[in-house]
Formats: structure tokens, sequence, C-alpha cells
């Protein structure tokens, strides 16, 4: 994995000097039973998006803090990627969008009962997110709705 | 960043029941926002399952992540 020392010197800074949200105390939710019997959804925040879905606004100050919708049924190798930050190396998710939204191995994992089964809805959010005030206030509820309204119990979270 | 808000969803998710589980490229970010669920992965951000068109290595990530979601003694920060 990256070392901070490895970052350019422009990303190390930000991140070196950045305020950093804490969360404190660490929030814990429980399984309600075993992961076989589990529902699980992705949460991404590579900027992923639909076909035919509004793109995320690289114009948005402070960042673009809103979120996607993927249906669970999607082609994964139809979704857009919007993200355009600079510090990280878009190829590899250009190639396979499962790099950071794994949908595809998720179904896989269902069918072999791994886990109870797929969520019919999952989130994307777009990462680059200086100002996170209105993720938290806004679009983070409306994300966790989503979730709870299809009975999730478990949510994968994919930064990139 | 993307860490910061995928730390900040989770708590969210967190504190209206759902159980999360994060993958970090930056563990030393990760251990400042303190999600209570976190696999470190040995990639480069933009790689977070590993690599691109192998599923072996992305499965094994996620099954990873599938049994951290079973640790309630958190913050958990795991290595891969």
């Amino acid at each position: 994995m990256p070392n901070l020392a490895d970052l350019p010197f422009w990303l190390r800074s930000t991140l070196k000097l950045y305020p950093w949200r804490r969360n404190d105390p660490v929030p814990m939710a429980t399984l309600p039973g075993p992961i076989s019997a589990c529902r699980v959804a992705v949460v991404t925040t590579a900027g992923l998006v639909s076909p035919g879905d509004v793109p995320f606004d690289d114009g948005v100050k402070g960042g673009d803090f809103s979120h996607r919708v993927i249906d669970g049924a999607v082609e994964v190798s139809t979704l857009g990627e919007f993200h355009r930050s600079e510090s990280f190396d878009h190829s590899g998710i250009e190639r396979d969008r499962n790099l950071a939204f794994p949908l595809d191995r998720l179904r896989e994992l269902a069918a072999e009962g791994v886990i109870g089964a797929v969520a019919p809805r999952h989130i994307s959010f777009m990462g680059s997110i200086t100002a996170p005030g209105r993720l938290v206030q806004r679009s983070a509820p409306a994300a966790a709705q989503i979730l709870l309204d299809d009975h999730v119990d478990v949510a994968l979270l994919v930064p990139v | 960043m993307c860490h910061q808000a995928v730390g900040l969803v989770g708590a969210e998710l967190e504190r209206r029941g759902i159980v999360t589980v994060s993958v970090t490229m930056l563990p030393e970010i990760t251990r400042k926002v303190r999600p209570p669920r976190a696999l470190a992965v040995p990639y480069p951000l933009g790689y977070p399952l590993g690599a691109p068109n192998d599923p072996a290595v992305q499965r094994a990530v996620l099954v990873r992540l599938l049994t951290l979601a079973e640790r309630a003694d958190v913050p958990v920060l795991d290595d891969l």
C-alpha cells in the first residue's frame, strides 16, 4: 500500500494538513445473523454513474457531495466513471469497474451461498469532497435511507 | 478525500443499524477518521480490489471484508 511519503508532494501536503473528520465515538451496528444470511450492498466513491444518469459535477465548490443509486441488476461494464481526481491512476477502473465496484464478485458469492443476497440497490459517491458538511447532513442520510428501505445488513465501503 | 467520505458515510450507516467494512489504501488516514472496521490493502490508490479483470484477487479482498463484518471489537484495522 502507498506510504504517504511515496505520494506526490502536493497530495502529501494536503493529506497531512487537512483537518480530517474523526468518528468519536466509533459508531457500531451488529450483524443480525451469519454473513451467509446477510444482504450486502456496495458503497463506492469512484464516481460511477449508471447509463443515462446525471454525471457528477466537477464544478461544485468543495466537491460534488451528491450520490447516485446503482441498480443491483446493472451490467457493471456499462457504468460511467466521473471521478476527476488526479491523485490516483484511473486506468484500472477504466478496464474493470469491479476494481472499485465489485458487484460481479458479490453476485458470485451470493450464488455460492457465501452471502445471503446482493442488495437491490447500491450507492456511488464522487470521493473528492473537501467540504464534507453537506455530505454528512444531506447525502449520507439519504443514501443510508435507501439501504435501510432495502433491508441491507452489510455495506462494503470502497474508496479509490 | 475518498477515505474520509467512506468514513463519514459509514458512520451514518452504522448509527442506523447497517454494519460497514471499509477498504483502505491509506491506513494513516483511516487511523485519523476511525471507521469501525477497515481492511488495509497493499494496493495503490485507484486499485482498492487489487487488480482489474482478476476475479480471484478481487474475491479474496471481498471475503476478508465479509469476515471483518463479524468483528465487534471496533475500531478494527487489519491488513489483508
